[in-house]
């Protein structure tokens, strides 16, 4: 295993000298206003990153980490389980995120395939864009989008909320068993296919709706999680201009008049 | 699983670093294909010099100077160069297209043609596509565009003229990543047309059917879209010819792509890391294409 020091650099190569710095963020509880960790992914390798990520007491020794020169590498910050942020300066590859427990995770760029994947919980923020299937089967935790998703957004979600800014892809949701799917923009083909228990909640048109997902009415109840969603993610939108949608249920338990519609 | 990038340059200022950058590109999908590689390369003045044909051909048993000779000898008085490529020797000579085309089938039967036009050189081969880049001596081309592959075989075997790219009409490419489903059905309706095929590869199914539709008159655009009508399979495709570059997904669209743009280039790779090291990504627009939207760019 490589040692720590073998892993962090001192300097965060790859940030221009006139970025503009961080605000310093008020966080009076919270004994994190250390610097944070520096890891450079050019000199780095990704193993050697997680594993000091994956290290036993690492909320304690370093809860605070920034990957810089990420470069579209795959499998950053991956299997977190632990109280840390963690922000990446840049595109990440497939999967970053994945199976995350309890960490922050920052994406100051665009995700590849998967980003967030099975999710448990925390919180996965890409400030730009995310490729198809964010969030595939994750069972908690919230994942933020501030651009758009592509194909398969939260396919096969199983407690996870969603909250993408911009569109979303065909297939988005597809056979989503549990948790929040909340899209600003628009939402393509085949939305909610297969649908369990997933609530979707669309600002903009739908293509087209998948077999057994259905609009539904939007009462209180979905107005005040909507709220509580967008708030959550710090998105500003407003509330009352979403549709809901949910499964119909008539997929559930086979039936032959539905044969046509697997 | 195969990787794909292309490069499509604006800024001639750049032209002599297209093989540079376009080596770089193609080592960062190495794992994607690691069995087999293979360039497309327009306006690369070695291989393909000014006022000359050119046509790249498997070179089998034979060697370069093999090949050299027994063109030469088939094409009496005309001055014939042949430069070495590993698996691939690229030939070229100051004559029309299709001069060269069959003085190349008649000095060396059997062989097969991987690229011939006015401006391309197709070098491809079975091995480590950074091995590959190597023996092409990739990163000392230049031109305005070039399209690689990595290769993963899913659908034939692993050998030179099963890896792409594949090029069967004139100044055209097309690389693949996926898999058609329906190929065998059109390549004997292709076969019954008169069409010859150099492999049991899917994608050269593709190659032939896109080619049909340039000859027939098509535009790229519109060949792609007859293609996306006609193909069933996942695909992503990315294809080009002397003048345009043009990049085209299935319906289903689970086959990566992401295009970058700047005023200076359009790139096009499975996964972004290939375009990382581009100069100027870090202001590109950069996006992924929408399922069965045909993307085209015209020099």
């Amino acid at each position: 295993m490589a040692a720590l020091s073998d892993v962090l650099v001192d300097v965060p190569v790859g940030i221009p000298a006139d970025a503009e710095p961080t605000p310093a963020e008020p966080t009076p509880a919270e004994p994190t206003a250390a610097e944070p960790t520096v890891v450079d992914l050019a000199t780095t390798d990704v193993r050697a990153l997680n594993r000091a990520l994956h290290a036993a007491d690492v909320a304690q020794t370093s809860p605070r980490w920034r990957v810089v020169r990420p470069d579209g590498r795959h499998s950053i910050a991956v299997g977190l389980d632990a109280e840390v942020q963690v922000q990446i300066d840049g595109h990440v590859g497939y999967y970053c995120a994945g199976m995350n427990k309890t960490a922050d995770v920052v994406v100051d760029g665009n995700a590849g395939v998967g980003v967030a994947e099975n999710m448990m919980s925390g919180t996965v923020r890409v400030r730009g864009n995310a490729s198809q299937s964010a969030a595939a089967t994750a069972h908690g935790g919230l994942l933020v989008v501030e651009g758009s998703a592509a194909a398969r957004c939260g396919i096969s979600m199983k407690g996870v909320d969603i909250v993408v800014g911009g569109d979303v892809g065909h297939m988005s949701a597809f056979m989503g068993q549990a948790g929040r799917l909340v899209v600003c923009g628009d939402a393509g083909h085949a939305l909610g296919d297969s649908l369990y228990e997933a609530r979707l909640y669309v600002a903009g048109s739908v293509r087209s709706l998948g077999a057994d997902c259905v609009e539904k009415e939007v009462r209180a109840e979905h107005l005040a999680e909507l709220t509580d969603l967008l708030a959550a993610a710090g998105i500003d939108a407003d509330p009352t201009t979403f549709r809901r949608y949910g499964s119909a249920r008539s997929l559930y338990n086979f039936h032959v008049d539905n044969a046509s519609a697997y | 699983m195969c990787g794909i990038v292309g490069l499509h340059l604006r800024e001639p200022s750049l032209y002599p670093r297209l093989g540079e950058l376009l080596t770089g590109m193609l080592c960062q999908v190495t794992e994607r294909g690691p069995d087999s590689a293979g360039v497309a390369v327009y306006g690369d003045p070695r291989w393909s010099p000014p006022g000359s044909a050119t046509v790249s051909v498997l070179t089998g048993q034979r060697t370069a100077d093999d090949v050299r000779a027994a063109v030469a000898a088939a094409l009496p008085g005309t001055e014939v160069t042949v430069v070495d490529a590993g698996q691939t020797c690229v030939v070229s000579a100051p004559t029309d297209v299709d001069a060269l085309v069959a003085a190349v089938r008649a000095a060396l039967p059997g062989t097969v043609l991987t690229g011939f036009g006015e401006d391309v050189a197709v070098l491809k081969g079975v091995g480590h596509p950074q091995t590959l880049a190597a023996e092409f001596r990739l990163a000392a081309a230049q031109g305005w565009q070039g399209v690689a592959h990595t290769r993963m075989a899913t659908e034939s075997a692993v050998t030179p003229e099963g890896s792409h790219p594949f090029s069967v009409g004139p100044d055209q490419c097309l690389v693949h990543n996926g898999s058609f489903a329906n190929h065998a059905t059109i390549r004997r309706e292709l076969v019954a047309a008169g069409m010859e095929f150099d492999s049991d590869n899917d994608s050269e199914v593709g190659a032939r059917f896109v080619a049909a539709q340039l000859a027939a008159g098509y535009d790229l655009e519109k060949s792609l879209t007859l293609l996306c009508e006609r193909f069933d399979g996942f695909y992503t495709l990315l294809v080009a010819n002397r003048d345009s570059f043009a990049v085209v997904r299935d319906a289903i669209a689970c086959k990566p792509a992401v295009i970058a743009e700047t005023p200076q280039w359009v790139a096009m790779a499975s996964e972004y890391r290939a375009l990382a090291g581009l100069p100027g990504v870090e202001s590109a627009r950069i996006f992924e294409p929408e399922p069965e939207e045909v993307y085209a760019w015209q020099r």
